[in-house]
């Protein structure tokens, strides 16, 4: 387990190695100079409350849903987590389109209205826009969480005397803490390395500034620089997160197997139950799908414009998922050692993971040209790399919704089997694996539907001539061809829900 | 399924390794306009042509960051700022004459580096109703006055602007600049993504007029020929109305020069010059071929053109701090 997950550990340090060596470079006067002015505190101070305003939204729109999904009587509880989960298969940049072309006199609400409304920007608007399509990540952690609480906890509570609201807040709250954290930590971590939707908000965050010094100043120096000090504030975050978790016992001690979900019935909460899911989908679903329809519209595209949509579908499949089952299986063993090993440099590694995701893209890519020409110029420019790239890149997503399950299995099974002779290896795959099987897999379905959309590693990694749909939806937005990207765009958000469906009927089936 | 999609993987690698001995592009032009183009120019001449498509600046520095081991023949930019930036770090080498022959000055850059593949002008974009009363400004300079106070747009953080502040510090000077820039934000500038949200800024009423280039509206306008949006240049040689190109050069580390130089004189050969018009609305670079129907003629161009080499633009650092100096970036 350890050997593994050292490796995995040692790959997402590649690219803060890079950052060093590039910042490095800079003529000190001229760092002090960018990095000491109050422009950097002010772009600090927009990060933050962005951060908090995305994850107080996102935890409003994913725990209500995830509870009646799991534990509610609910119809259609399998069609509603299904399409819960797709708005993270929309491109960043489509939500905020979708958003900006509400208002305006010239926006989808006047013409249906007359009335004219502002076009959301700004704090507000970069708010709503990423808690729209991140959501999910809270949304399946808790999901998980739940699934995997074991009822006879609450029932003991119950028969203790505490009444509905003290179950809550003293049973559930605090077993569902973990996957709370480990939500909130991806999503924050996500709103620190966006660029797309905080542009076309207006709203200046860090991530804007190193941006600027790639795009503008072709300067990788400064970019690197402002990168460290990003990074910085990730470490920040993520032991902040650490910190919260601290070292609690989450597993079921008691003998015997657990028992299957309590359901609730909702009976005159109904209606409520029923306008806020449809009030979530229509806000998350809906809207995108309104604007790629009217792009659509505007030029419908022709029989052979489908066709090069299956090709690019094929491609960015054919790195995706190799992408995907790989984070999942180096997942698994820096989870394991995070939630299991009580070792110093355990936890480290867990930690790594997470700076993989808040690296700005372009940085990270960089990070792997410089390596990889280095050290094995005859994979670069290989889906090998891009493989590489994306897997350091969202290990992180598939470690949460692991390590939450892990912490809830009780390591007394996997002793148990160790103890009847297996070695640790094969006690763990016959004890602990069948149990968090379902995180693993939501783990997988996570990667793989961001590695569909995946945009900026992809451009400057793959080998040339790859262009998967999120590059054809690129190359055509930036010449301002709305209606020739969006088939493109669809297809990235149908061919994700498929495999969104797929996953989900099978984690019912157990 | 995994050994399938590994099998996949490796197939496509080998592909891609076998391929090695066409003609490299890196374009930051998009597949839609470029593809084509391509098509055609390996249908004529028989090169095969990988192309690798991104944004123009992260492509660049693609370029910069692979080093001696880049496997590009040719880049393709969208600005002009990009092909300085590789100029300047002596990443292109010098083009043949005859390329470049024949061309207006303000399409090839003086070293010889890099040619300019279309042209497009930065324009005054307007809300025709709701300007019928303002006088038309007859120099970007006029745009400081109470009349058109907080209903004027601009992107600070786009490459197109930044490159039109440059030219405007070479032209006037950097206090003058420095004047108009607060001026403007004193007026109650509006600031914006990029050019179409500044387009779609006047359309949704939020603002009357807009710095933008000449090409988004004619865009607006194909799809939707009552847009309520029209645009204009302001007086001639004004730097307003800066004519910054798409350009195209050849990498130094380049392994086939003679097929980079073939596919950069096909991209100027008349029929691919009325095709870029005709696609994408911007500026043919070479005399005698004709601007898409909405576009100002040829000879209007050059005459409301300012006098600007397009190399004293690769000075993007020098406004970029002033940009932060002022508070924009």
């Amino acid at each position: 387990m350890l050997i593994p997950a050292i490796v995995a550990g040692i790959g997402t340090l590649v690219p803060i190695v890079y950052l060093a060596l590039r910042a490095f470079d800079g003529d000190l006067a001229t760092v002090q100079r960018l990095v000491l002015r109050e422009r950097t505190w002010t772009l600090l101070v927009n990060t933050l409350s962005l951060t908090g305003g995305v994850l107080a939204l996102t935890t409003v729109m994913a725990v209500p849903l995830a509870w009646l999904t799991v534990r509610s009587d609910l119809p259609w509880r399998r069609w509603v987590t299904i399409l819960s989960v797709v708005p993270l298969a929309i491109p960043g940049y489509v939500v905020a389109y979708a958003l900006i072309s509400l208002g305006g006199s010239n926006g989808f609400v006047t013409q249906l209205t007359g009335t004219i409304v502002p076009r959301p920007s700004g704090y507000w608007g970069a708010v709503a826009a990423l808690a729209l399509y991140t959501y999910p990540y809270l949304f399946l952690n808790v999901r998980a969480a739940l699934l995997g609480l074991d009822p006879s906890l609450e029932e003991s509570a119950r028969s203790l005397g505490h009444s509905s609201r003290a179950v809550v807040t003293r049973v559930i709250l605090p077993q569902l803490r973990p996957a709370l954290l480990a939500g909130w930590l991806v999503i924050s971590l996500y709103v620190l390395g966006d660029f797309g939707v905080v542009a076309l908000m207006r709203f200046e965050a860090f991530s804007y500034a190193i941006y600027l010094q790639y795009s503008s100043a072709f300067d990788r120096t400064y970019a690197a620089l402002l990168s460290l000090l990003l990074l910085g504030l990730t470490l920040l975050i993520v032991a902040t997160e650490g910190r919260l978790l601290g070292r609690r016992r989450y597993a079921r001690t008691g003998s015997g197997s657990q028992r299957a979900v309590v359901i609730t019935k909702l009976k005159g909460w109904a209606p409520l139950a029923y306008a806020y899911v449809a009030l979530v989908l229509l806000a998350a679903l809906g809207l995108p799908f309104l604007v790629l329809g009217s792009w659509i519209l505007l030029a419908p595209p022709s029989l052979a414009a489908w066709q090069s949509v299956g090709e690019a579908f094929v491609r960015t499949a054919s790195v995706a998922a190799p992408a995907a089952i790989v984070t999942a299986l180096a997942a698994m063993p820096i989870a394991y050692l995070a939630a299991r090993v009580r070792l110093r440099g355990s936890r480290v590694i867990e930690r790594l993971a997470y700076l993989g995701y808040a690296i700005p893209p372009v940085s990270l890519a960089l990070a792997l040209v410089f390596f990889s020409l280095r050290t094995v110029p005859w994979l670069y420019q290989t889906t090998t790399i891009l493989i590489v790239a994306y897997v350091i890149s969202f290990l992180a997503l598939a470690i949460g919704p692991i390590r939450s399950a892990l912490m809830q299995v009780p390591p007394r099974l996997e002793e148990a089997a160790r103890s009847l002779g297996r070695v640790p290896f094969v006690a763990f795959f016959q004890t602990t694996f069948p149990l968090i099987r379902r995180p693993v897999i939501a783990g997988t379905a996570l990667v793989l539907m961001v590695a569909m959309k995946e945009l900026p590693l992809t451009f400057l990694l793959a080998p040339t001539g790859f262009t998967t749909l999120a590059v054809r939806v690129f190359t055509r937005t930036s010449e301002g061809m709305m209606a020739e990207a969006a088939p493109f765009a669809l297809a990235i958000v149908l061919f994700s829900s498929l495999f969104v469906g797929l996953l989900v009927s099978y984690e019912g089936r157990r | 399924m995994t050994r399938r999609l590994l099998t996949i993987s490796l197939l496509l690698t080998i592909g891609s390794l076998a391929s090695a001995q066409s003609l490299t592009l890196y374009s930051g032009r998009g597949e839609a306009l470029v593809q084509p183009i391509v098509e055609r120019f390996t249908a004529e001449t028989g090169i095969e042509v990988s192309v690798r498509y991104g944004g123009t600046a992260e492509l660049a520095v693609l370029i910069l960051e692979e080093g001696r081991a880049s496997p590009a023949d040719v880049f393709w930019g969208q600005d002009a700022g990009a092909l300085g930036a590789l100029s300047q770090a002596g990443r292109l080498s010098a083009l043949p004459e005859e390329l470049t022959a024949g061309l207006p000055g303000i399409y090839t850059s003086r070293g010889g580096l890099w040619v300019a593949t279309s042209g497009r002008a930065r324009v005054l974009a307007y809300s025709p109703e709701r300007s019928v009363e303002t006088p038309w400004p007859a120099t970007v300079f006029d745009l400081t006055e109470p009349q058109y106070r907080g209903r004027v747009a601009w992107a600070p953080t786009n490459g197109s602007f930044q490159a039109f502040v440059t030219a405007m510090r070479v032209v006037h000077g950097e206090t003058a600049t420095e004047a108009w820039l607060r001026g403007m934000i004193a007026n109650d500038v509006q600031a914006y993504r990029n050019n179409t949200t500044q387009v779609e800024a006047i359309a949704a009423g939020e603002v009357d007029y807009a710095l933008v280039n000449n090409y988004y509206l004619l865009r607006f306008l194909a799809n939707d020929p009552a847009y309520p949006v029209a645009q204009g240049f302001f007086g001639d040689g004004d730097v307003g109305n800066l004519v910054n190109v798409a350009g195209a050069g050849i990498v130094d580390t380049s392994d086939d020069r003679e097929a980079a130089e073939a596919f950069l004189s096909f991209m100027l050969q008349e029929d691919s010059q009325e095709y870029f018009t005709n696609v994408v609305f911007e500026y043919p670079v070479v005399p005698g071929v004709e601007p898409a129907g909405a576009l100002a003629s040829f000879d209007a161009l050059l005459a409301a053109s300012p006098d600007v080499d397009l190399d004293v633009l690769e000075d993007l650092e020098g406004t970029l701090e002033l940009l932060r100096e002022v508070g924009l970036l």
